[in-house]
C-alpha cells in the first residue's frame, strides 16, 4: 500500500504546475557566484535604477564586503552626498512625487528577486516595446500597461511588437501577437548580457547570504551523514542484546 | 560523586522517579519500525522551534511598520539571522510532515483505541494547538499572504450566525487585519499557544506512559508479563528506544538540513513566493493560498458551495478525528491484521487526504471543484461509515506475541 500512495502522489504532483498563462518566461541563467556579473549588476543598478527604486534592506557597506570592492570604489556609487558607506540604499524620490509621476510609487527592490523571481526580472527588461498610447511610449509584455519608463532604452534601442492576423472559427480576423522585433540585432544581444548582471544583482540583493548558505550546507548534511552512520553502529551494538 | 546524588535524592526523589517511569525503567514493545520515529522527532521539531523562535525573538519587531522590514533585518544583518530564519521557517512545515507521518502512524496500527483513547485525544489537542500556532506564526513577517491569508482564515469566523461579526472584530482587534492584529498574534505565537503545547505535550506522553505504548502488531504487550513483572516483549527505552531515535534525528537531520540549505522555500511551498512582498491592505492577490499543511482543509471549504456549511465542513474535518477511537468496531488494532475493507477505506483515506492537499493549492475553479468534492467525500465517508465496515470480513489471527 506504502508503494501506491507514493505512486500515487506522483501522478498527481503534475497537477500543480499549472499553466501560468500569458508570454512564455525567457531563462535567465545567471549565477550568483559570478563576482564580475555581479559587480557590473551593481554598477548598472546605481546608474540605471536606483534613482526610483531603492533598496531599503540593503546598505552599501555589504556590497562593497560581498562583492569584493574597496570602500572608494562604492563611494563612486553613491551619489547622495548625505550617506555614508554604512547607509542603507534609500531612494531620494520622494514617494508622492513618485505616485504623480508615475501613478504609482516604484516598489523597492530588496526581495524583488524573491517574489518575482529572475526569470520574471529578466523577461520583465527585456520585453519593452513601442506603444504610441502609454503615457511612457512603450509597454511590456510581461507587466501590461506599467507605469514604469524603458529606462535602458539607450543600452537596447526600442523593440517593435509584431503581429500576425489569424482568423478564428467564426472568421472573424484577430490581430495575434508574434514576437519583439529589436532595432539592433547586435544591440539587443550586448543589452541582454547587460541584464542578465543586473538581474544577477537583484538575485544577490535578495539574499545577500545566499553563497554563504549553499557553501555550508554541504558540510551539514555531510556531518548528519557521518553521525548517522555512528548512530547506526551504536543501535547495532546495543540492540544485540535483544532477543528476537 | 555519589554523596552529592545522596543529597540530591533525598531532596528531589521525584527526579529518579521521573527518569524511571518515562525512560530507563519505561518498557516499550521490541518490534517498533519505521513508523515509530515520529513521535520522538516531533518532539525534536518542537525544541527546535521554541530554541529558534526564542532568537528570532530577540530581533523581530511585531508592527505593521516594523515586522516586514526586521524580518529582512535577520536575513541581512543579524550574525547567522538567516540560519535562524530558515530553520524556523522550514522547522514549521517539517514539524507539519513528521506530526502527520505520527498521526498516520496512529491509523495504521490503531494506537488509539482502547486503552489509548486519552493519548489519542490529547493528540489531537496539540494537533489543533499546532495550527493555531502555525497560522499565528505565519502572520508576522507581514507579507502578502501573510496579511490576506489571515483576512481569509478571520472572515470565516464571520459566518456563524448572529455572532459571526462580533467574534472576527474580537479577533482581530480592528475592522481589519492590522497592527493590533499582529501584536496580539504575535503575544499568542511566542507565549499563550507555546505554553499550551508544551503542557499537552507532556501530559500525552505522561498518558502514553501510564497505559504503555502499541505497537505494528496491535498487541498489549503487558499482557504477557514475566515473574517480575515485566513485559516479556518489551524492552527500556533507554538505552534501546534512546539510541534508535538518536540513529533517526540524525538521517532526519540529512533532510532537514538539505531542505533548510538547498530549498528553504521549496518552490514556493513553504516559503510563499507572494510573501516576499510586503502586506498591503488595499492590493488583493489574485490567488490566495494557505501554506501546504492546511490546504486538504482549504479545499474541503471550497469544496463547499455555503459559506457556513464550508466553515462547518472543515471545522468538521479536523474535529471528527477525535471520535475516532469510538468509530474502529474492529475485532483487531492493527493494519496487519485487519480485513481488507478497513485497509481499503484507510488506502481511499490517504489518497483523498494528499489529493485535497493539492487541490488547495490549486485555484477552486472547474474540475478541481468537483474532484474536491469526491475527495471531501471519501474523507468523511472514510469516518461516517467507519463503525459499519470495520466490522466486516475477516481479520487475520493475531498471534501471541510480537512479531520482529
Amino acid at each position: 500500500m506504502k508503494r501506491i500512495i507514493i505512486a500515487l502522489t506522483f501522478l498527481l504532483l503534475p497537477a500543480l504546475g499549472f499553466a501560468s498563462g500569458g508570454v512564455e518566461l525567457q531563462k535567465a541563467y545567471n549565477d550568483i557566484r559570478n563576482t564580475a556579473s555581479l559587480q557590473n549588476g551593481a554598477k548598472l543598478y546605481m546608474n540605471y535604477c536606483a534613482g526610483c527604486h531603492s533598496l531599503n534592506f540593503m546598505r552599501y557597506q555589504r556590497i562593497a564586503d560581498d562583492l569584493g570592492l574597496t570602500a572608494e570604489q562604492v563611494q563612486l556609487l553613491i551619489f547622495d552626498p548625505e550617506k555614508k558607506i554604512g547607509s542603507m540604499m534609500t531612494t531620494s524620490m520622494d514617494p508622492n512625487d513618485a505616485t504623480a509621476w508615475f501613478g504609482k510609487a516604484p516598489p523597492d527592490l530588496s526581495v524583488i528577486s524573491r517574489s518575482r523571481g529572475t526569470d520574471w526580472l529578466y523577461s520583465y527588461m527585456t520585453s519593452f516595446y513601442v506603444d504610441e498610447s502609454r503615457p511612457t511610449g512603450v509597454n511590456n509584455l510581461h507587466f501590461v500597461d506599467v507605469g514604469m519608463p524603458h529606462v535602458m532604452w539607450d543600452q537596447q534601442g526600442m523593440q517593435k511588437a509584431v503581429y500576425h492576423t489569424e482568423k478564428d472559427a467564426n472568421g472573424h480576423e484577430h490581430q495575434v501577437f508574434s514576437h519583439l522585433e529589436p532595432e539592433d540585432k547586435a544591440k539587443n544581444e550586448a543589452y541582454k548580457a547587460q541584464v542578465l548582471d543586473l538581474v544577477n544583482f537583484l538575485e544577490y540583493v535578495g539574499e545577500p547570504g545566499k553563497v554563504k548558505r549553499l557553501d555550508l550546507g554541504w558540510k551539514v548534511i555531510l556531518f548528519f551523514f557521518i553521525m548517522s552512520i555512528l548512530a547506526f553502529w551504536m543501535k547495532k551494538e546495543f540492540w544485540k542484546d535483544v532477543p528476537h | 560523586m555519589k554523596a552529592v546524588l545522596t543529597w540530591f535524592d533525598s531532596r528531589y526523589p521525584s527526579a529518579y522517579k521521573l527518569w524511571m517511569d518515562h525512560l530507563a525503567g519505561y518498557y516499550a514493545p521490541k518490534n517498533f519500525n519505521f513508523w515509530y520515529y515520529f513521535g520522538s522527532l516531533a518532539l525534536l521539531m518542537l525544541v527546535v522551534q521554541i530554541v529558534s523562535g526564542i532568537f528570532l525573538t530577540m530581533n523581530y519587531k511585531p508592527g505593521a511598520e516594523t515586522a516586514f522590514a526586521s524580518v529582512e533585518y535577520i536575513m541581512r544583518d543579524v550574525n547567522w539571522g538567516w540560519l535562524i530564519r530558515y530553520m524556523h521557517s522550514t522547522g514549521a512545515s517539517f514539524f507539519f510532515i513528521v506530526v502527520y507521518l505520527h498521526m498516520f502512524r496512529g491509523l495504521l496500527y490503531g494506537s488509539y483505541r482502547a486503552p489509548r483513547e486519552l493519548v489519542w485525544i490529547l493528540g489531537m489537542l496539540i494537533y489543533f494547538a499546532l495550527m493555531a500556532e502555525a497560522f499565528m506564526g505565519y502572520l508576522l513577517p507581514w507579507g502578502q499572504m501573510s496579511y490576506w491569508g489571515a483576512q481569509v482564515i478571520i472572515s470565516l469566523f464571520g459566518a456563524i450566525p448572529y455572532i459571526g461579526d462580533h467574534i472576527t472584530l474580537w479577533i482581530r482587534g480592528d475592522f481589519v487585519v492590522s497592527d493590533a492584529t499582529l501584536n496580539r498574534f504575535f503575544a499568542l505565537h511566542v507565549i499563550a499557544v507555546p505554553i499550551a503545547l508544551l503542557g499537552l505535550v507532556v501530559v500525552h506522553i505522561f498518558a502514553l506512559h501510564d497505559v504503555g505504548s502499541n505497537n505494528p502488531d496491535g498487541i498489549e504487550i503487558k499482557k504477557n508479563k514475566d515473574e517480575n513483572g515485566i513485559p516479556k516483549d518489551g524492552i527500556p527505552f533507554h538505552p534501546y528506544y534512546t539510541v534508535k531515535d538518536i540513529f533517526g534525528v540524525m538521517v532526519f537531520g540529512m533532510l532537514f538540513a538539505w531542505v533548510m540549505f538547498y530549498a528553504p522555500e521549496m518552490y514556493g511551498y513553504f516559503l510563499e513566493f507572494n510573501n516576499f512582498v510586503p502586506a498591503d491592505s488595499l492590493t488583493t492577490p489574485a490567488h490566495i493560498a494557505p501554506v501546504w499543511y492546511f490546504t486538504p482543509y482549504y479545499a474541503i471549504l471550497r469544496a463547499i458551495p455555503d459559506k457556513l456549511g464550508g466553515v462547518i465542513g472543515m471545522g468538521g474535518a479536523v474535529g471528527i478525528f477525535f471520535l475516532l477511537p469510538w468509530l474502529d468496531r474492529s475485532p483487531v488494532k492493527s493494519i496487519r491484521y485487519k480485513a481488507w475493507p478497513f485497509k481499503f477505506a484507510l488506502f481511499l483515506f490517504t489518497v483523498s487526504f494528499i489529493a485535497l492537499g493539492i487541490l488547495g493549492v490549486l485555484p477552486a475553479e472547474g474540475t478541481y471543484i468537483t474532484m474536491a468534492r469526491i475527495f471531501s467525500g471519501i474523507y468523511f465517508g472514510f469516518f461516517i461509515f467507519m463503525p459499519f465496515y470495520s466490522t466486516w470480513g475477516t481479520p487475520k489471527e493475531v498471534p501471541e506475541r510480537v512479531t520482529m
